[in-house]
């Protein structure tokens, strides 16, 4: 691919997550008053979408990254989130380098 | 300094570091498929959006169709309108121009952050909102740019189980929501629609499939007796 086609796909890339930032705003304030179920549906967004950019890698790897995954989890009971991810990358490299997992 | 600045920056800083190595991962990557030093800066600088940079490039490197890059891209990034939608309400008071440069900052820690902060009942300034965005976006500039710089370098993500790091850190945000109404339902939906996705259909369909999944059982749930509002500043209180 040459260079001037490269900068066009990644400003129109730029473009299109532009407007996945945007729109959601612009499509809301257009309805007056918020239905309660969507209001509901609305809270639950960040749940429901972050979700899937870990259980895919849970349920398709080995269990290198099952065991980085439940370590983190148990550790972000009672941890903050930086700690939570070094217990997750230990994990990760126990199984791989110790254990050959 | 303003406290809003101070907070903002504080909170910002944590997921700057924890983000590092991601942009490093992305700039190695990026050179890796043949994209220049500069591309990739460009990329982390207009598009500004972590997986789906990850994504994009995965496909440039396969020589896919143009339109279809952005296409997946735009798919990867689709969560975004759920975002846009649901801080509407919090930043009524921002001017025309302050929403269109807030929202380009829009990414998952920031939403999360800024919910987060709403719900607590704090004012969700624009200042907190600008100086916790900035001090992500300038260090993400700069490690993908040095993670570019170093490309090959970093040799193999697994041997440093780099790889992990990106879903542990995803994994953690979400439980940070347990306390939510119906978070388990929706998280079981969202589970099985994205891995369900994800078989029948490729990545990265299984994002914008298992995210409506886990949206669709939020708005099927039986109604709390109380409005959700109400229920949620007792929860931050308890």
């Amino acid at each position: 691919m040459d260079d001037l086609s490269t900068l066009w796909l990644i400003l129109a890339a730029a473009l299109a997550t532009y407007a996945t930032r945007v729109g959601g705003y612009v499509l809301i304030t257009r309805m007056r008053t918020l239905p309660p179920r969507l209001e509901q549906a609305l809270n639950a967004v960040p749940a429901a979408v972050l979700t899937t950019l870990w259980a895919p890698a849970f349920f398709t790897n080995g269990w290198d990254v099952r065991l980085a995954l439940i370590a983190a989890a148990l550790v972000s009971l009672r941890y903050p989130g930086l700690i939570m991810l070094a217990a997750g990358w230990a994990a990760a490299m126990l199984a791989r380098h110790a254990f050959g997992l | 300094m303003n406290k809003d600045i101070v907070e903002g920056l504080k909170g910002g800083a944590i997921i700057a570091l924890s983000a590092s190595p991601f942009a490093v991962l992305f700039g190695a990557v990026a050179v890796d498929n043949g994209l220049t030093v500069l591309d990739a800066a460009l990329m982390s600088a207009t598009i500004y959006a972590g997986a789906s940079q990850l994504v994009g490039i995965e496909l440039f490197g396969q020589h896919v169709a143009p339109w279809l890059i952005v296409l997946s891209i735009f798919a990867v990034n689709f969560r975004h309108i759920l975002y846009s939608a649901a801080i509407a309400r919090h930043i009524r008071g921002y001017s025309f121009l302050q929403k269109a440069i807030a929202f380009f900052f829009l990414i998952d820690p920031q939403f999360a952050e800024a919910i987060r902060r709403a719900e607590q009942g704090r004012a969700l300034t624009f200042t907190w909102y600008m100086a916790f965005a900035l001090v992500i976006y300038f260090p993400w500039l700069f490690f993908s740019t040095l993670g570019a710089w170093f490309g090959s370098m970093l040799g193999d993500p697994r041997v440093w189980a780099i790889d992990v790091l990106l879903p542990v850190y995803f994994l953690g945000l979400v439980l940070g929501f347990r306390r939510k109404p119906g978070f388990y339902p929706v998280v079981a939906a969202s589970m099985a629609g994205s891995v369900a996705g994800y078989y029948l259909v490729g990545s990265p369909w299984h994002v914008s499939i298992g995210a409506i999944c886990g949206v669709l059982v939020a708005a099927l749930l039986p109604l709390p007796a109380q409005p959700v509002a109400t229920q949620v500043s007792e929860e931050a209180t308890s």
